[in-house]
């Protein structure tokens, strides 16, 4: 188009009028508080109903501890072990041409895809007391099923897009060029690693990590299949809100809900955080 | 560092990205490799770093078997296309990378790395950029930047993959006096890819003009100007 043929009244293209963006706002803000901040408020609002003390009480009666120990440990195993397979899912899928690189991407997917129940039916086939494995495995004493390996499992394979997804983009947009010139420079392949590919993937990472820890912690339809829900020793924080709310103890299961809320919030804070902090950082690795 | 190329070929799968080429390049001399997109380019300059392998054929340098090198053992200054500086590094850091990797018994200690990397920034005529980032260069730095960081390893060749690509005209100008004055200093062997034929000729001792993964004429620019061997070269630099 040239620029005898603009139109007479002129508006800029990035400018909507005034009521569409003031709707737009409002519709979004309302949404946000019934969805998101409504339910949260009200969970905290009766986790305290009976005062903080009670509530606080709940927290320390031993099966509660139980439940909150395994949830910590199972994250403090699964998301480590995610974040190293997803670096080397994204590595693998972003650096290097090899044939079934579709199938992989697709089998990434899959724990997206497929419903938490089901991934949890699927280690307790494989694993489960009738299944060959699962029985040599029980008789030697490592049972996996109703215990806490099959919740680790479970949690690994529900939570283990979680990293790959948010690497591999930032991975293929970096390519290769610049880990090539480390090479060049005289550095071993672990040398570059920690040096360049790390630093440049490491916002992607740390964003990662927190999302996979947020389902790792409140994974529920995988854990609940597999874990046998043994209170004490192999119930997490999610299952024993559950068990706590059939037991029509609320102040309980609130508590602990609102805990987990917390755990939430406080990845999220500390994420936000983490980009304020480094604002300006963040700005010159994205304009490069 | 005089560098043999004999009947080296690269395949990508089913495409043939070098038919067997040789090429003989004498110490101390500044190569250009000449041809349009697609020819080979920088298949032969990436093989000549080790950062490809070839199918078949030798690399020698200083008449020394160097095909099974690794990248690490080339020692080559590779500066890339696109200059590929550490974004999250300073200048300073960047240049000092090569050094700082070196194995504890080779590596020179802080203050002499430092000396060394104000040293290599006076050599590219910018003194002043030791702190900044990379996106806080004009390409035109970058890609100085980028010579100064291969140089800082005190590499045995410099091989450059389209030094002055993204430049404009003037910068590229500069540029390649710029080229043309490291070379003369520090004597390096050097090959650089480019697909502009006036800069080739104006740059190099050397012209090795490629066509679709074949050498198709090797000369001094004023012979290749004079005598171009096939029709194609005839054409190519005449365009
Ligand atoms: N990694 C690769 N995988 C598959 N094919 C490749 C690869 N690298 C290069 N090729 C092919 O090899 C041929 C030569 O490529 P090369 O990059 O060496 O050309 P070039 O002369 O540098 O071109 P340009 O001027 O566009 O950079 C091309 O046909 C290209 O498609
Ligand atoms: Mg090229």
């Amino acid at each position: 188009m040239t620029e005898t043929t603009l139109p007479l009244r002129w508006r800029p293209a990035t400018t909507e009028p005034a009521l569409v963006r003031w709707g737009l706002t409002v519709l979004c803000l309302a949404v946000l508080g019934v969805l998101l901040f409504a339910p949260l408020i009200a969970v905290f609002a009766e986790a305290l109903r009976d005062g903080v003390a009670l509530a606080i009480a709940s927290l320390s009666e031993p099966d509660a501890r139980s439940a909150i120990r395994l949830t910590l440990l199972v994250a403090a195993v699964v998301v480590p072990l995610n974040a190293a397979f997803g670096i080397a899912a994204a590595w693998a899928i972003t650096k290097f041409d090899w044939r079934g690189k579709p199938l992989v991407l697709t089998l990434i997917d899959l724990p997206f895809s497929v419903s938490p129940v089901v991934a949890g039916l699927m280690f307790v086939l494989l694993f489960g007391a009738n299944s060959a494995l699962g029985a040599w495995l029980v008789a030697h004493g490592y049972p996996i099923v109703f215990a806490v390996p099959g919740i680790m499992l479970a949690t690994l394979f529900i939570t283990f897009p979680f990293v790959a997804r948010e690497l591999i983009p930032v991975m293929l947009e970096q390519g290769r060029a610049e880990e090539e010139a480390a090479l060049t420079l005289g550095a071993t392949g672990w040398r570059m690693f920690f040096t360049v590919t790390l630093p440049n993937i490491r916002w992607a990472l740390l964003y990662g990590v927190l999302l996979c820890n947020a389902r790792a912690m409140g994974e529920f339809g995988a854990v609940a299949v597999v874990s046998g829900k043994i209170r004490g020793q192999t119930t997490t924080m999610p299952l024993m809100i559950e068990m706590f709310y059939n037991e029509y103890l609320s102040v309980a299961a609130f508590t602990m809900a609102a805990l987990l809320a917390l755990l939430a919030f406080v990845t999220l804070t500390l994420k936000t955080a983490l980009e304020w902090r480094y604002a300006d950082q963040l700005a010159a690795n994205h304009r490069h | 560092m005089n560098i043999e190329i004999e009947e080296i070929s690269k395949e990508f799968g089913a495409t043939a990205a070098l038919h067997p080429v040789s090429l003989s390049i004498p110490s101390g001399t500044l190569v250009a490799l000449l041809g349009p997109s697609g020819s080979g380019k920088t298949t032969l300059l990436r093989i000549l770093g080790g950062l490809e392998f070839p199918t078949a054929g030798r690399v020698l340098f200083d008449g020394s078997d160097a095909t099974g090198l690794t990248v690490q053992e080339r020692r080559a200054g590779f500066v890339f296309q696109s200059y590929a500086l550490f974004r999250h590094m300073t200048v300073f850091d960047n240049i000092a990378y090569g050094l700082r990797a070196r194995p504890r018994k080779t590596r020179p200690p802080a203050a002499e790395i430092a000396r060394r990397v104000t040293r290599l920034l006076d050599l590219i005529k910018l003194p002043d950029i030791g702190a900044r980032y990379p996106s806080q260069l004009s390409g035109g730095q970058r890609q100085r930047v980028a010579l100064a960081r291969a140089l800082a390893i005190e590499p045995r060749m410099l091989l450059l993959d389209e030094p002055f690509g993204a430049l404009d005209a003037k910068v590229r100008r500069e540029l390649r006096q710029g080229l043309r004055d490291i070379h003369d200093t520090t004597g390096l062997t050097t090959v650089f890819v480019t697909h502009d034929q006036e800069e080739a000729m104006e740059l190099a001792d050397l012209v090795v003009v490629m066509s679709m993964g074949r050498i198709e004429q090797v000369g001094k620019p004023e012979d290749i100007r004079a005598r171009p061997k096939t029709a194609f070269v005839r054409e190519f630099i005449t365009s």
